[in-house]
């Protein structure tokens, strides 16, 4: 146990170095979310609070929880794509030949990109107050639920980017893949218009895509209203998302590092 | 107990068996050479000796422990330094080396000597603290070396030490290299540079697709070939080299075989190794009536004992340089 966690810390703090000292993606990673979605996307969008049916006081107030998951959706995703380097370069053999219990690699990974992740929708949630006035209703409980939503979330996805990592040849095979599942995750999902407002067919399908459920409980979070039956039902279902990728990621993984 | 017994060895990727009954052992204390062409089977078999794949069948044991029953032992007496690039370009050397000491669960203060010993070793303590992104080829195979060294292993394994280095940097490896073995260290290394194998290795085996084509010391492998070779070109017409050749095996004791060039005007002549057999070789060859145009004395190199036991050169794809 003490040497499994001399690992995990070891691996986490190289990921940790390795980002210090690439600012310029770091930052970028933060303003992306920001500028695009929240300033451009939800002024570009402002009369879509006029459909019927919408709750939220105006549109930048609903998009935000979309943002909010969509970052967790992007951090997620990538989070295998320094493993998918270290494989190709050789650097991962070396982890590989020391005499370390393999689980440390994924541990590591896990414990840094959820930790990027918590900062990131700090630093989203700190930007939709701070340009737009909007703040989680719910207050402080509030936000830790937000934080939990969001990472119960962003857990399942770092495993399937993980699996995916290890599953698949060559990183341009890899980025192809993510390209083509992000916007149809996104867009069958709640993050940008109501269900009410989709299509019958994608709204029928936004219903399998764990990605509504994280929204809606943050959203709701954000507006204010408690939902307890609710938000019990969204974090059951995505711990059973939870449990499917990370039964997964560990046979992938196991078979490939033994 | 060897350092490494390797026993009846087979690994298989599908359908395309990339070694084949390897049996051999390394002593403790030796540099062991793998010593083949790309696509040999050096690498699988290292990085089955690594535990990184399992053996598809036939044992293979690291200082006593199985690869497949205690890998964990295994990866314990075992130092890597990888083929090539397996560094973090946005870590500092010094950075590098605390991971892996931390992987091989060295406590801070063992960690701290630890570094600054093998800083030392591959003189890059006035570089540890620099992005390794700004090293040259050399430095981040010394800083390869290094990591390999962190663990205090009891046998270092080198994947193409020197692959695509300058020649300084890799005379400077091979020093290393020299002055690990005389602290103790067992070493195998793969190398397709044959003259690197001659240089270094006490004994090399010879892969050539997957199977062991020959084994023993580099001195012990030219000397199997027959001795030196005295190449001897005459001018042209009839020249009778057969009857020359047959009177030369009986008349000298030094000759241990000859080969004729088809076109009648060479002779390749095998001598035990002496280079005194020059001159009385020249003197029987005149006696015979024979006039020499040029003559060409060498001693067997490691080339020559490739192409003996492999039927083809080392590097006939220019992939390899």
């Amino acid at each position: 146990m003490r040497l499994l966690l001399q690992e995990t810390r070891a691996l986490t703090m190289r990921s940790v170095k390795r980002l210090s000292r690439e600012r310029i993606s770091m930052i970028f990673g933060l303003i992306q979310p920001m500028l695009f979605w929240l300033i451009l996307f939800g002024n570009l969008f402002q009369k879509t609070a006029q459909i019927p049916g919408f709750q939220a006081p105006d549109y930048i107030t609903f998009l935000t929880a979309g943002v909010v998951v969509m970052t967790v959706l992007n951090s997620g995703l990538s989070g295998g794509v320094d493993l998918l380097f270290d494989k190709e370069s050789g650097f991962l053999e070396r982890l590989l030949s020391a005499p370390i219990n393999r689980n440390s690699l994924i541990y590591s990974r896990f414990i840094f990109v959820m930790g990027i992740t918590s900062v990131q929708i700090l630093v989203i949630l700190l930007a939709a107050f701070l340009l737009f006035g909007v703040y989680p209703h719910s207050g402080l409980v509030g936000l830790a639920f937000i934080m939990l939503v969001g990472l119960l979330f962003g857990l399942g996805l770092i495993a399937i980017s993980l699996t995916l990592a290890f599953a698949i040849k060559g990183h341009g095979n890899f980025f192809a893949l993510m390209g083509f599942l992000t916007l149809p995750l996104i867009f069958l999902s709640t993050a940008l218009v109501p269900i009410q407002a989709m299509p019958g067919w994608m709204a029928f399908l936004a219903g399998f895509n764990p990605m509504t459920y994280a929204i809606e409980a943050v959203r709701e979070l954000i507006i204010g209203g408690w939902h307890w039956g609710h938000l019990l039902k969204v974090l059951v279902v995505l711990l059973a998302f939870d449990a499917v990728s990370i039964g997964l990621s560990s046979r992938v993984f196991h078979r490939q590092v033994g | 107990m060897k350092a490494i017994e390797i026993h009846n060895l087979k690994k298989t990727f599908g359908e395309k068996n990339v070694v084949e009954n390897l049996t051999l052992d390394v002593e403790k204390g030796e540099v062991f050479g793998l010593l083949g062409p790309n696509g040999a089977g050096k690498t699988t078999t290292i990085r089955t000796i690594l535990t990184l794949l399992k053996p598809t069948e036939g044992q293979v044991t690291v200082w006593g422990h199985d690869v497949v029953t205690q890998p964990r032992d295994v990866r314990q007496v075992l130092g890597y330094v990888p083929q090539e690039k397996a560094v973090d370009r946005f870590l500092t050397g010094r950075e590098h080396l605390i991971l892996v000491a931390d992987l091989y669960h060295l406590t801070r203060p063992e960690a701290k000597k630890r570094i600054e010993d093998v800083l030392a070793l591959v003189d890059l303590s006035q570089k540890a603290d620099e992005l390794v992104n700004h090293y040259s080829g050399g430095m981040k195979k010394k800083l390869d070396i290094a990591c390999g060294m962190i663990p205090n292993p009891k046998i270092l394994v080198l994947d193409e030490p020197t692959l695509g280095l300058d020649v300084e940097s890799r005379i400077r490896i091979w020093d290393y290299i020299r002055r690990l073995q005389k602290s103790g260290l067992t070493i195998l290394m793969t190398t397709n540079y044959l003259d690197e194998a001659d240089q270094l290795c006490d004994r090399i085996a010879i892969l050539d697709r997957g199977r062991l084509a020959a084994m023993g010391s580099p001195e012990s492998l030219k000397k199997g070939l027959g001795g030196d070779r005295v190449t001897v070109r005459f001018g042209p017409g009839r020249n009778r080299l057969e009857e020359l050749s047959d009177a030369l095996k009986k008349e000298l004791a030094f000759v241990n075989g000859i080969k004729l060039s088809p076109a009648d005007h060479e002779m390749e002549i095998r001598v035990a190794s002496n280079e005194e057999a020059i001159s009385p070789l020249i003197q029987k060859i005149h006696q015979h009536g024979h006039l020499i145009l040029a003559i060409q004395y060498s001693r067997p190199t490691l080339e020559d004992v490739f192409i003996t036991y492999t039927g083809h050169k080392i590097k006939e794809d220019s992939a390899l340089l």
